[in-house]
């Protein structure tokens, strides 16, 4: 059980986290989305309490992390795969948080085999590790003192498509036997696969969150024009926001209100139905639109 | 579908047990380890063991017969070792942010303050063990002296010992000091070599600063610690208030540093 009140980060005036708040139960897989400097790593970072909040307060299993008396047996967590010491071996690396957790060294060969990192990767130095590699290593890491709660911060990244599906199918299967799973990513396929709950963050605040198929259900229309350019003033003169998206324009509006402002404006449509099979994607782009452009030009 | 994952039911959460924090041993257990488990921190280690057995070994080689003593092959060893242990000190602090590894010290034990105490203990248990290994040395060298016609004569003032563990704890310490001020491997170890050594070249330079160099100089505080001699009252003096300014308060100021800088 996770529950983030009111998080704020300023770095200077500029605030990195916003005033977030969302809580992730007990059986459940919580994807946190968010295009990159959206404030994901921020605010995890915060929940761990690694870095210290400006405002507003996170607790795990219902206390403050920093009070925990031994955090690894509570929750697993993996911020960053390439934070190991490059010097180490994949063994030592957990060996040490073994020792520290005062867990059976037994756990260490156990968690790497669970990973499916074999003998011999686990005795080479992290430095010869590719990043799915460390992504495993990281992953057994968080899983080592066997905790309630992961918090990964994406997790995917690095993984082959077959490494990737395994991995769903460890955190589905954590969270369908009671584990709480906060699972930060970029690659929506992923996290529309195996999450139930969806917190969506642009700009460092939180753009939507709720249940995943209610989220969807409420997808946008998606609207294709031969003069494309035309359409996007039709549409801004009605005052509906539209982003770009591989089939055409999405907006966040239902069919009727994008049909009407196309036909007030003389656009001749090629293509006018709800947003459905893309499902999440367009969700994210929906409700980014212009987040990731601001974050780019910043 | 080929796949080496094996059934994912093994991480299921499991049962509660009441956990407790890990203790301060454990802790410092921890960070023993991580002086030796690689490459750079074994190696470190076993030049500061190599450099005392050539100052051992040159004393056998250069030194007047008559001067092949226990403690003329134990004191001089002290002085090459006490350059070295601060670096094994600023690397203990600071590679846990060079490489990233605090992420997951941090996660695993918040309590901030609880990590630099145990790499504290833990730098301070190598430099009397570097003690030890001077000793051990000496022993040596006193044995194969005394084999090949060297005084060899194993008198050694128990005060000299004290003296020698004051001396390294406090320069691992310093080093150590600097590391958590500063957080980064290079800039400490450049700091804290060229701060004193700046401030000592000042002190003969400039006039008024003499005075105070004398007390604040840790080159020259520190000198009375290697002789047999008892330390009076006011060489102990400025030993505290040297290792005040280049110990204490980088330590201080350092451990604030730290429990409030964001890890990422």
């Amino acid at each position: 059980m996770i529950t983030v009140e009111n998080l704020t980060k300023r770095y200077g005036p500029h605030p990195a986290v916003d005033d977030v708040s969302f809580h992730c139960e007990p059986g459940t897989v919580t994807g946190f989305l968010g295009p990159n400097g959206a404030g994901k790593s921020t605010t995890m970072r915060m929940i761990c309490g690694l870095t210290a909040p400006s405002a507003g307060r996170a607790t795990v299993s219902g206390r403050p992390y920093r009070e925990l008396p031994n955090p690894g047996r509570e929750v697993g967590v993996l911020l960053d795969a390439s934070a190991q010491h490059a010097g180490r071996t994949g063994r030592e690396a957990l060996t040490l948080s073994a020792y520290t957790m005062g867990l059976d060294r037994r756990e260490v060969a156990a968690k790497l085999d669970l990973v499916g990192l074999n003998a011999v990767a686990a005795k080479r130095r992290v430095r010869a590790y590719s990043l799915g590699m460390r992504q495993r290593l990281g992953l057994a890491q968080a899983l080592l003192g066997d905790p309630r709660v992961l918090i990964l911060d994406e997790p995917a990244n690095g993984l082959d498509p077959e490494g990737i599906f395994w991995m769903r199918g460890l955190l589905r299967d954590f969270a369908d036997r009671g584990g709480t799973v906060l699972l930060s990513s970029h690659l929506l396929r992923e996290v529309e696969a195996v999450a139930d709950r969806l917190v969506v963050i642009g700009g460092g605040r939180i753009v939507a969150q709720g249940d995943k198929n209610e989220l969807l259900a409420g997808g946008g229309t998606v609207v294709r024009a031969r003069d494309g350019a035309a359409l996007r003033r039709a549409l801004d003169a009605a005052n509906l926001s539209a982003a770009d998206s591989s089939e055409g324009l999405l907006v966040q509006a239902d069919a009727e209100a994008v049909g009407q402002a196309a036909a007030d404006a003389g656009v001749a449509l090629a293509e006018l139905r709800p947003a459905s099979g893309g499902g999440l994607e367009q969700l994210f782009l929906t409700l980014t639109a212009g987040e990731s452009t601001k974050e780019a030009v910043r | 579908m080929t796949t080496t994952a094996p059934a994912a039911g093994a991480v299921a959460p499991r049962q509660h047990t009441p956990v407790r924090r890990p203790s301060l041993l454990r802790l410092t257990g921890v960070e023993l380890r991580k002086l030796v488990d690689t490459r750079a921190g074994r190696w470190l280690l076993i030049t500061i063991g190599l450099i005392a057995a050539v100052v051992v070994t040159l004393q056998l080689i250069y030194a007047e017969e008559a001067d092949q003593t226990f403690g003329s092959f134990f004191v001089p060893s002290l002085l090459p070792v006490g350059v070295l242990l601060p670096v094994l000190g600023i690397l203990s602090i600071t590679s846990e942010w060079s490489q990233r590894t605090a992420l997951t010290t941090y996660a695993l034990v918040p309590r901030r303050e609880r990590v630099v105490t145990a790499k504290l203990v833990a730098v301070m248990v190598a430099a009397l063990g570097s003690v030890v290994a001077s000793l051990a040395l000496a022993a040596v060298g006193t044995l194969v002296a005394s084999a090949t016609g060297g005084a060899g004569t194993w008198q050694l003032d128990g005060s000299l010992i004290l003296n020698a563990v004051i001396l390294q704890v406090t320069s691992v310490l310093m080093g150590a000091a600097f590391g958590l001020l500063l957080l980064n491997p290079p800039l400490a170890i450049v700091g804290y070599f060229l701060l004193p050594t700046v401030w000592g070249v000042l002190g003969e330079m400039v006039r008024p600063l003499r005075g105070p160099s004398e007390w604040l100089d840790t080159s020259k505080t520190m000198e009375p610690l290697f002789s047999s001699d008892a330390l009076t009252g006011e060489q102990w003096g400025r030993i505290v208030v040297s290792l005040l300014v280049w110990m204490v308060l980088p330590l201080a100021a350092g451990l604030f540093r730290t429990l409030r800088r964001e890890v990422s």
